[in-house]
């Protein structure tokens, strides 16, 4: 069984996002580690490939600059090899043209599933897995908190507002699994030595037959006219409990008249 | 692009049009002239009554879609009309799990943009400006489209107060699906409700959200005890719900629910921009957490520095003995 994992190379989310203020883009400079919500998929796909006796993983990323730092986090927890798509003319690629780019780095190879997080960490925007979908011609299952294979059919658990649904599919399809739907793996110090010389294929945009226009800023057709701070809440009153700190919010909540 | 006309994916459950759908219907009418509602599944002619007095003038009805996801059929069946001429300038898509799945595969269908997280919608001049909040809230965008429409907009929860008025005659019409070949292949076998009591978490008046540093699974039920004293519906972080202590469905934040209780109280969450980022819009917050240098107490009304193992206990007796 061959998994795709989308991966995406974020700065690390510890530090406050900044947006770059001629482009509007959001700044992507020092080391980039892979987005956490990316760790779900990525050990998902190494068990599924675990369970079927035997295939391959391989992550499937884009970057403006050559960033691989953190496809090797992936590569280091056991995926067996990676894909970055990487070309200054991605510089502001949308969600839309961020599918494009990695349906055509997909379809290169055969894969049974495709996994991926149902959102980013830094941009969420949360469309981009079904986007993917449609451009392969696949059927999607997202938010999965339980994915099982029997067979050809990819069955999974997915999250409602009210519970869960069963939801099934045949293979090969795209999955989006949530945070916590398996414990991702630390890698060992032998994981990261060996991911150092694992294959990772680099491409252009050229090298996939798109045109430049679908990507970039140019081709998302959309523009941020304008930046600003919200509006920010001011802190309140803040008390050291000294045994009576429940009576501060008894009274707290009486003045509000909610008791 | 100038709006004439605006479709709104009309999510509905239980028979009920859901509240964000409401929320959706209502700005459209400010935004558009003409308003109508994309609705699916067995309950059209019970939904759309209340979709027409919210603004909806038609109710395009796809029927029941045979256990498919809605993802692919309404966003065909949305392209569909699209491509036949008779398509809107712009749709909303409430931003849930079956919204986003719509939008994505529209757009890509459609191959337009998709403008999703959205929390304002306003037209200036004829353009339609989107407003969203973006780093946890700290930073606010507004976007425009610049290509041609129709212009696809998930927008979240509780962006908008629902009111009826300038009722529409919510009059149904049949709008076909169209084939989708393999896309249209993700069935639903069986559905799993997970009971709760007491109010939605999401239209609660008092919502107490527990993290983790109630310490362990067991501790959660303090947070249920205080909600159920305050009338309130209880929450959490997305640290407990990852870690398996209450289901996906209790989690505020960005993957979670959008809340705008009255009062909040958080217990043992240190908050993180991605919990900030749905909770924030409460009129009152109270946090109780051990560490001072916790964000949470940056926007919290009323911060207490303890032990939610001791306080939350003696705030439960003291409420209790109120009666």
């Amino acid at each position: 069984m061959n998994v795709a994992v989308c991966v995406k190379q974020i700065p690390d989310p510890a530090n406050p996002g900044k947006l770059d203020p001629a482009t509007r883009t959001l700044v992507r400079e020092g080391k980039l580690i892979m987005d956490d919500s990316d760790s779900y998929g990525v050990e998902m796909a190494l068990q599924l490939v675990d369970k079927a006796g035997g295939g391959e993983v391989t992550l499937v990323s884009m970057a403006p600059n050559d960033e691989v730092s953190g496809l090797r986090n992936g590569l280091a927890m056991g995926a067996h090899k990676g894909v970055l798509v990487s070309d200054p003319a991605l510089l502001g690629t949308d969600a839309l043209g961020t599918a494009k780019v990695l349906a055509a780095a997909i379809r290169r190879n055969e894969f049974d599933l495709v996994l991926c997080a149902t959102e980013s960490t830094d941009g969420y925007t949360g469309t981009f897995p079904v986007q993917l979908a449609e451009l392969l011609g696949l059927p999607s299952i997202t938010f999965a908190k339980r994915v099982d294979i029997a067979g050809a059919t990819v069955k999974v658990e997915r999250q409602t507002e009210a519970g869960y649904d069963e939801v099934e599919a045949p293979l090969p399809a795209v999955v989006t699994v949530t945070a916590g739907v398996v414990e991702p793996r630390y890698p060992s110090f032998k994981g990261i030595m060996a991911a150092k010389s694992k294959p990772v294929d680099v491409l252009k945009v050229s090298d996939l037959g798109l045109d430049a226009g679908a990507v970039g800023q140019g081709g998302s057709r959309q523009e941020i006219v304008s930046v600003e701070a919200a509006e920010a809440r001011s802190a309140g009153e803040i008390v050291e409990d000294e045994g009576d700190a429940h009576e501060r919010i008894v009274a707290f909540l009486e003045q509000l008249k909610v008791i | 692009m100038a709006l004439s006309t605006i479709w709104v994916v009309a999510e509905a459950a239980e028979g009920k049009a859901l509240p964000v759908t409401l929320e959706l219907l209502t700005k459209a009418r400010e935004l558009a002239g003409t308003v109508e509602a994309v609705a699916w599944g067995t309950d059209t002619a019970a939904v759309a009554p209340t979709l027409g007095a919210h603004g909806a003038a038609k109710v395009h009805d796809l029927g029941d879609l045979g256990g498919s996801l809605p993802g692919v059929p309404v966003a065909a069946a949305i392209a569909g009309a699209v491509a036949g001429g008779g398509g809107p300038d712009a749709i909303l898509v409430p931003h849930t799990y079956d919204g986003r799945d719509i939008a994505g595969r529209l757009s890509a269908k459609l191959d337009k943009p998709v403008l999703t997280n959205a929390t304002d919608l306003r037209i200036d001049g004829d353009t339609l400006v989107v407003g969203s909040a973006i780093f946890g809230g700290s930073t606010l965008l507004d976007t425009v489209f610049t290509g041609s429409g129709p212009a696809i907009v998930c927008v979240k929860p509780k962006s908008f107060a629902p009111a009826e008025g300038g009722a529409g005659a919510g009059e149904i019409t049949a709008l076909a699906v169209p084939g989708s070949g393999a896309t249209d292949t993700s069935k639903i076998t069986s559905r799993h409700v997970e009971e709760r009591s007491g109010p939605k978490l999401d239209e609660a008046d008092v919502v107490v959200s527990g993290g983790r540093g109630l310490g362990e699974a067991g501790n959660y039920q303090l947070i249920e005890e205080l909600a159920k004293l305050l009338k309130g519906a209880p929450g959490a972080s997305r640290a407990i719900v990852d870690a398996g202590w209450v289901p996906y469905a209790y989690q505020v934040g960005q993957t979670g629910k959008t809340v705008k209780p009255a009062i909040y109280l958080a217990a043992g969450i240190s908050g993180a921009t991605q919990h900030l980022v749905g909770m924030k819009g409460a009129k009152t917050i109270i946090a109780v957490n051990k560490d001072k240098e916790a964000p949470i107490f940056s926007v919290a009304d009323l911060g207490i520095v303890g032990d939610v193992h001791k306080v939350l206990p003696k705030l439960i007796e003291a409420l209790k003995a109120r009666g």
